[in-house]
């Protein structure tokens, strides 16, 4: 930073995404030998940045310069060439590979046209050491490795390749605490080789004590760029506050409903993903899950819905405990449960299939008798729900894969609601479609609501769930944070529970680097 | 851990491979009339050899997460083939032998070209093609017939030195020029990579299309070698569809009982073989305990049906019941 000339610079970058902009005229610029923390809410463009810098994605504009002269990459593997490597939040390692076998992945040493194994092991050995892992053995299985030693592993395979940019991506969330200080000497000694190394994390603690320099993005450009330290907690959060109010939510209930509780759930706790949660939704309401995305809001959609074994605590359904085995349990009887899944093409819709046998798969039951389907109640109730949801199709009988996406996931829903459920489970429902429908799914979910039905409504979109719901519980490492209500249910509080951050004045980067 | 007990862990399946089979041979050999011998020995080498060539091939495959359903039917039309080309002089019988294992190595490449790049999934793929060698196969020989060079068969398919069966020395020499090359090779570990998880092998940059191409060709050829070998050891050539069809089946039985995961990613070609070999034996054990020879086909489905079964464990531990779909 001090007058030094910069290692790597991004400069006008835009990428477009279909209707929806992801990044707009970013800039970036890189020195070596520091930590360059990058900060933003979910679908700030952080990680299409990344992508961008890691060859991954093309951009629409722009230009990058590396040592000053001006680069492309085509594909990740020019940008490793380059000297850009970067760890992704999804592993990239081979599970039934040796660690040795996956550190040298993409370029092996070779002798006689095969493998050098005596040359792989100490690459391999090398590696570990200068990522602290020495405890690793190279011949153990990946697969067999716990999540944070397959991390280690992970940032072992991106020193192998001698990285001048090293990019971390969440790179300690599955950490443990004492691996995390580990990585963390480990990041100090790399900057002091001179190295630069981008840091992307929702953790404020890990960036204060990492940082020399912090960079704050909101929707697609960069809005702030600060030596760490300089700013507080609050600052920090005031900056990435600021997403461009386009929706239009139906009002809220005046005070909420006095109904009785008809989904709870009791110290929630599953693998190392959930943590002790309990909750409860009356009928009448929409109660939000927030957090920053991957902290267990999926996965306590899906123990309602009876996916996950080994679930430990207690879910009660109008205030008596049961034991929800399957998805057919879940929606069938007197649970009367639904799930709007996130990927509605793969969990929520057969593609090729018509419009109108994916309307009536979930129901089949309900509209059959002795098992033969009647097919004049289906057609009144596909009529009904068609009208009630808008549903815009040339006819029930073609592919329900030539639908937009925005009417495809009226289907999804449609499907469901053909149950009539009294509890509707929804994960993340309005990504990647358009305005319009979103704002028909805001006014469906609160007619829903205000005939009865208990809502729990997870969304990566902050704004979305201060619009809709009456509560919003704040997840985070997979454990209930905060709950926002009423006139505490705001931007900052949902980012600030979001990040964890208790202190409201907390100075962040006070790093021993001088 | 210590270094050699990954060594171990790394070899377990084949070394349980290796287990069963010298089990059932000793139980095979001690209530065999003529006892453990010579003659014994080699007759049942020359059994299991065959099969052992088709497991090979198969194991190529299933490495890579897919299956060969065609293997039979390669190992039938090679076998044709040979009875019409591998005769006359030394000079024609070599051409001969180039000219099957082409073929077998066209075929593969053909099952191979065809997952990868028409994206067909490879069970559907590899019946069609199956179902096409085999055509050709009928075309070659309507009836059984033909011949083959005697001298090359009998030298192929006897005992060096009186005791050590040719079929087992050529075994070894095809498993140090085809599999050990491939296995170490960086096509080798891609096929693994990309049986193990595509998209991991994808995102590492790792060739995952040259080196699937490769496991499907080499197959082929293995495949090939095995029909070469009926050859050697039947004298003829015969278009049979039950054989081809049977020894798909038991490469599959063989491959998993060699601790080969049809997940793919996971296996050697060497516990292949074992398996191959055990499951030959267990299938002969029906003989020297004097069973009717009728019961065989049942007993080796029910094998079968157990070895695969095997496979399936792994799913119970599985806590997101959305993971078994994947």
């Amino acid at each position: 930073m001090d007058g030094t000339a910069p290692l790597f610079r991004m400069e006008g970058i835009s990428k477009r995404y279909g209707g929806v902009r992801a990044l707009e005229k970013a800039e970036l610029t890189v020195t070596a030998g520091s930590i360059h923390a990058i900060l933003g809410e979910n679908g700030a463009g952080k990680s299409t940045l990344i992508k961008v810098m890691a060859g991954v994605v093309a951009p629409d504009e722009g230009r990058m310069t590396l040592d000053g002269s001006e680069v492309t990459f085509a594909s990740p593997a020019a940008a490793n060439q380059a000297g850009i490597v970067c760890i992704f939040q999804e592993l990239s390692l081979i599970p039934e590979l040796s660690v040795a076998d996956n550190i040298v992945i993409s370029n092996p040493p070779k002798r006689f046209g095969m493998i050098d194994r005596k040359a792989q092991r100490k690459i391999a050995e090398e590696a570990l050491a200068r990522a602290g892992a020495s405890d690793i053995h190279p011949r153990a299985l990946v697969k067999d490795l716990p999540l944070s030693r397959r991390q280690m592993v992970e940032i072992a395979k991106a020193l192998a390749r001698k990285p001048r940019i090293l990019i971390l991506d969440e790179a300690t969330s599955a950490l443990t605490a004492a691996d995390v200080a580990k990585v963390f000497e480990v990041l100090k000694r790399l900057r002091s080789e001179g190295l630069a190394l981008l840091y992307i994390s929702h953790r404020m603690n890990e960036i204060a004590e990492l940082a020399d320099h912090c960079t704050v993005f909101r929707n697609g450009r960069n809005v702030a760029s600060y030596p760490a330290g300089s700013k507080s907690d609050n600052e920090v959060v005031e900056l990435m506050i600021g997403r461009e109010y386009s929706h239009i939510f139906p009002p809220k209930p005046a005070s909420a409903p006095a109904a009785a509780t008809v989904l709870e759930a009791r110290n929630l706790s599953w693998a190392d993903r959930l943590d002790n949660i309990s909750l409860s939704v009356r009928a009448g309401e929409v109660v939000g899950l927030g957090g920053l995305d991957g902290q267990g809001q999926r996965e306590l959609l899906l123990a309602f819905f009876g996916v996950l074994r080994g679930l430990r605590g207690e879910v009660l359904i109008d205030g008596k405990p049961v034991s929800i085995a399957s998805p057919t349990a879940a929606s069938h009887g007197r649970i009367g449960m639904a799930l709007i899944p996130e990927d509605r093409k793969t969990e929520g819709l057969m593609l090729p299939m018509t419009v109108r046998e994916n309307l009536s798969f979930a129901a089949l039951d309900r509209l059959s008798k002795a098992g033969i389907i009647d097919r004049a109640a289906e057609q009144r109730l596909i009529d009904d729900m068609v009208g009630l949801l808008a549903i815009k199709t040339a006819g029930l009988d073609i592919p329900v894969g030539a639908l937009s996406g925005g009417n495809q996931q009226k289907v999804v829903i449609a499907k469901w609601l053909m149950r009539q459920p009294r509890i509707i489970l929804l994960n993340d429902p309005t990504r990647g479609i358009d305005v319009g429908t979103k704002q028909e799914l805001y006014q469906l979910m609160r007619k829903l609501a205000d005939a009865g039905a208990a809502i729990l409504f997870y969304s990566t979109d902050y704004d979305e769930l201060i619009g809709c719901c009456d509560r919003v519980l704040v997840l985070y490492d997979g454990a209930v944070k905060r709950e926002l209500v009423g006139a505490g249910l705001t931007e900052h509080a949902l980012i600030a529970s979001a990040l964890n951050i208790h202190g409201d004045d907390v100075r962040i980067g006070q790093g021993e680097h001088a | 851990m210590k270094d050699w007990r990954y060594r171990l862990a790394e070899q377990r399946g084949t070394l349980l491979a290796f287990g069963i089979f010298i089990v059932m041979f000793a139980i095979y050999s001690a209530n065999h009339p003529a006892g453990f011998t010579a003659n014994v020995v080699q007759t049942a080498a020359n059994k299991g050899v065959l099969l052992a060539f088709v497991a090979m091939a198969q194991t190529l495959v299933v490495i890579t997460a897919g299956i060969d359903l065609s293997v039979g039917m390669i190992f039938t039309l090679t076998n044709c083939m040979a009875s019409w080309l591998v005769v006359g002089t030394g000079l024609e019988t070599a051409f001969g032998v180039l000219a099957v294992l082409g073929t077998g190595l066209i075929c593969g490449a053909v099952n191979g070209a065809i997952v990868i790049y028409g994206r067909l999934q490879p069970i559907v793929a590899t019946i069609a093609t199956g179902a096409v060698y085999f055509g050709l196969a009928l075309l070659l020989r309507p009836v059984p017939g033909g011949s083959v060079n005697e001298d090359l068969a009998d030298f192929l398919t006897g005992r060096f030195f009186g005791v050590v069966p040719a079929s087992l020395v050529a075994l070894l020499v095809i498993v140090l020029v085809v599999w050990v090359p491939f296995s170490r090779s960086e096509l080798g570990r891609a096929a693994y990579a990309a049986g193990s998880s595509e998209t991991a092998a994808y995102m590492s940059g790792v060739p995952i299309r040259r080196g699937k191409l490769l496991a499907y060709t080499l197959a082929g050829l293995l495949a090939a070698i095995g029909g070469l070998f009926l050859t050697f050891f039947t004298y003829t050539g015969e278009a049979a569809y039950a054989s081809g069809n049977a020894y798909t089946l038991f490469s599959i039985a063989a491959v998993v009982l060699g601790g080969v995961s049809l997940f793919g990613g996971k296996g050697s070609a060497i516990g292949a073989i074992f398996g191959a070999l055990a499951f030959r034996t267990i299938g002969d054990l029906l003989f020297v305990f004097d069973f009717d020879p009728l019961w065989q086909p049942l007993f080796q489905g029910v094998i079968l049906l157990i070895a695969v079964s095997l496979g399936a464990f792994a799913l119970f531990r599985v806590r997101n019941r959305l993971e078994w779909f994947l």
